[in-house]
């Protein structure tokens, strides 16, 4: 059985309260253990003097576009764009073509992702046939076949007798419900934040509050149905006070946000650069001042990308004409450390958990530390290295990010999958 | 102005200084029997129409032909772009025959903007979605320094849908700039508070009475009822709260004036007997726009 010895780097493994300079020893693809000069008889040895030594991370949200959209990503594409950007394991959202509303989908996508995936690959499911928000997919047979949550994310649930059925399935299978929140006729037509920079450039809104009574919907349906529920790409002031409330009273309620809604604010975006368009949208910086707050009051359980790749032929178009959604699996960690951990808002410890036990705990993954035992895959950081993103240079197929030509202080430098060592710098 | 004229808010108060006081140079030209110049012989100047325009179209293309250059006007439907051409390939392909500049309308903000960072030729804007139309903003200051020594310290009352208006904005950036009391006013969805922070000096108001009273100038907008496929205001008590009548009108200043930048609805923003009153320079704005397109292209294309 092959081994690797991770020697002599940082490790921080906050689910079992691990901060110290040690080795990890992986064999095969389990995770041996944690210790101190432990044996490297037989083990290729990795140094990770000077380096921190973390669990995978885990991206709760991606789409890797396949099947139906190759031409903006394969599930081998935006897997080693994942490696790259030092996550070991995805998820990947429903909205293909065909939308996966089947177990049959949903084997094909994890056969696929067996045969040519860099990263482990999760899927996800969606709430209703087709997304169309009308008649429940068959959401059990779907999670006994691998889905580990459902969502009809980009297209949400509007009908809530339908969110509530599902919620109610959901808590009885006992698998993780999804939302995109997003009250469709409160934003319909819209391109952009609704405020002042919409209003300057003469560009539709998509107002907070199409985001706020979805969230308000939701979290009243989790109370009723007992569900476990989880605010996607959470991105405003008053949706996660009610996060923070849900939590408070006992729910099953988390949330995710993305690296782009606590780094940039909508007077900061470059005008009519559809680079910059995606939903929900760039916020306004009191929003962006709540996402911080959020992730620094624990609010927050993950930070994830959704990662939404379009190719340049969709992305070169009238602002109100493009797709919306941007690359992300490459950016996240640089993002993250530049606007949380340098800015001095938390710790990189605490960092570590949004990518790694938050994640998993939301979605009940069994992975996300160091644990004996646990499937192998660690993240290795250099949180201090300069680095300047060159998204042309992306194994992803496309190139829509906001954040080509961003020099970035800290990154993933190598990223270990099932033992395997997947991506290096 | 280094290469084309997108928007006004990216203009400088003397840039737009320089370009009234040349569009006064153009205007007695208008009146004479021989108006062409030579200034721009030999140039060529496309107007590229994504949208339906008669005046302003026609405008530059008279604008461009009074400077000596020659005008080619094309309306976008029944192009390429029907056929499934993107707006970048649709442009570049037409740039590759060399016009001197581009006149574009198109029903997407930020349209100009887009190709501008794309492509070397300049561009004029000739209105883009409801962002803005800066030689519109431009006509109507014309018009208002025809009528009154400075703009400095006058009130203009914009009213009717500024939310929707390329119209509006411009004046609104334009008007700021030289220190003018903006008033706006028009149905509460149609003039959202953040308008406050688009330039400084604007103020909001939901009662045409209090918007018209000691107003200087007064700029009534379309209701633009094709942008409306959404139930933004009763559309049934519009002229009631926010049409332009003798009776309310009697509320501004003696020597106010009336604009609107056409195309009107009588009967619904503007009153039949206001539009074709004393007070009115409806006409005065469509011959200026010709003058002031005149100084645009002359100095785009100097």
């Amino acid at each position: 059985m092959p081994k690797l010895l991770i020697r002599n780097g940082r490790v921080i493994d906050p689910a079992n309260g691990i901060d110290r300079v040690a080795d990890v020893l992986l064999a095969g693809d389990i995770i041996r253990g944690v210790g101190d000069n432990l044996p490297s008889r037989g083990a290729e040895v990795f140094d990770a003097t000077g380096l921190i030594v973390a669990p995978g991370f885990i991206d709760m949200h991606v789409h890797l576009r396949e099947p139906g959209f190759e031409s903006s990503e394969t599930i081998e594409s935006g897997s080693r764009a994942a490696a790259v950007g030092g996550f070991t394991s995805v998820c990947c959202m429903p909205n293909t073509n065909p939308v996966n509303d089947t177990p049959h989908l949903t084997r094909y996508i994890i056969e696929r992702a067996r045969a040519v995936a860099k990263v482990n690959v999760f899927p996800i499911g969606a709430i209703t046939k087709g997304s169309a928000g009308e008649e429940l997919a068959s959401i059990g047979a779907m999670q006994a076949a691998g889905t580990v949550a459902i969502s009809d994310d980009g297209r949400p649930v509007m009908n809530s007798r339908v969110m509530r059925r599902a919620m109610e399935i959901a808590s009885s299978f006992d698998i993780l419900v999804i939302d995109h929140c997003e009250d469709l006729n409160l934003s319909a037509g819209g391109d952009m934040h609704e405020g002042k920079a919409s209003l300057r450039y003469g560009l539709r809104g998509i107002p907070a509050c199409s985001e706020d009574v979805m969230v308000a919907r939701d979290i009243l349906l989790a109370e009723v149905t007992g569900a476990r529920y989880h605010v996607a790409h959470l991105s405003t002031k008053n949706a996660i006070a009610m996060v923070a409330e849900a939590k408070r009273r006992g729910l099953r309620v988390t949330c995710e946000v993305t690296p782009h809604h606590f780094a940039i604010h909508d007077m900061e975006i470059i005008p009519y650069d559809s680079n910059f368009k995606m939903k929900p949208p760039i916020r306004c910086s009191h929003d962006v001042e709540a996402m911080i707050e959020g992730i620094k009051a624990g609010v927050i359980d993950a930070i994830a990308t959704d990662h939404a790749p379009h190719s340049v032929t969709d992305k070169m178009q009238e602002f109100e004409r493009c797709p919306f959604g941007i690359l992300g699996l490459e950016t996240a960690i640089g993002i993250s450390l530049e606007r949380l951990v340098h800015a001095g808002h938390i710790s990189i410890n605490r960092m570590i958990e949004l990518f790694t036990t938050g994640p998993a705990g939301v979605l009940k993954l069994n992975r996300g530390s160091l644990s004996p035992g646990l499937p192998a895959d660690v993240t290795i950081l250099d949180p201090n290295s300069k680095w300047t993103y060159d998204v042309n240079k992306s194994p992803s197929k496309s190139r829509n990010s906001p954040y080509d030509g961003h020099t970035f202080t800290g990154r993933a430098v190598a990223t270990i999958v099932s033992g395997e060592l997947v991506w290096q710098a | 102005m280094t290469k084309g004229l997108l928007d006004i808010e990216a203009l400088d108060r003397p840039e737009i200084e320089s370009l009234l006081q040349r569009a006064k140079d153009f205007q007695p030209l208008q009146q004479m029997r021989e108006k062409r110049l030579d200034l721009l012989d030999g140039r060529l100047v496309v107007n590229l129409f994504f949208e339906p325009s008669t005046r302003t179209r026609i405008s530059f293309e008279i604008a461009a032909k009074r400077l000596g250059a020659d005008a080619l006007s094309i309306t976008a439907q029944g192009t390429s772009v029907s056929k499934g051409e993107t707006l970048l390939d649709t442009v570049s392909t037409l740039s590759a025959m060399r016009p001197d500049v581009i006149v574009m309308r198109h029903a997407a903000s930020g349209a100009p903007h887009f190709l501008a960072r794309h492509l070397p030729i300049p561009i004029i804007n000739a209105g883009d979605g409801q962002h803005e139309h800066p030689t519109q903003a431009l006509l109507d200051a014309r018009t208002i320094l025809d009528n009154r020594p400075s703009l400095e310290g006058l009130r203009v009352a914009i009213i009717g849908d500024i939310l929707h208006s390329r119209v509006a904005r411009s004046n609104i950036h334009l008007l700021s700039k030289f220190g003018v009391d903006l008033v706006l006013c028009g149905p509460a969805p149609l003039v959202p508070q953040e308008l406050k922070a688009l330039a400084p000096g604007v103020s909001i108001t939901y009662d045409i009475k209090e918007a018209l009273r000691n107003t200087d100038i007064i700029m009534m907008l379309r209701v633009q009822l094709e942008r409306q496929n959404e139930t933004n205001f009763p559309a049934g008590e519009y002229s009631r709260f926010y049409g332009l009548r003798a009776e309310n009108l009697a509320l501004a200043k003696p020597d106010a004036i009336v604009m609107h930048p056409g195309p009107m609805n009588r009967g619904r923003e503007i009153s039949t007997e206001v539009a074709d009153s004393s007070r009115s320079v409806i006409l005065s704005q469509v011959e200026n726009g010709i003058a002031v397109r005149m100084a645009v292209l002359e100095r785009v294309l100097q």
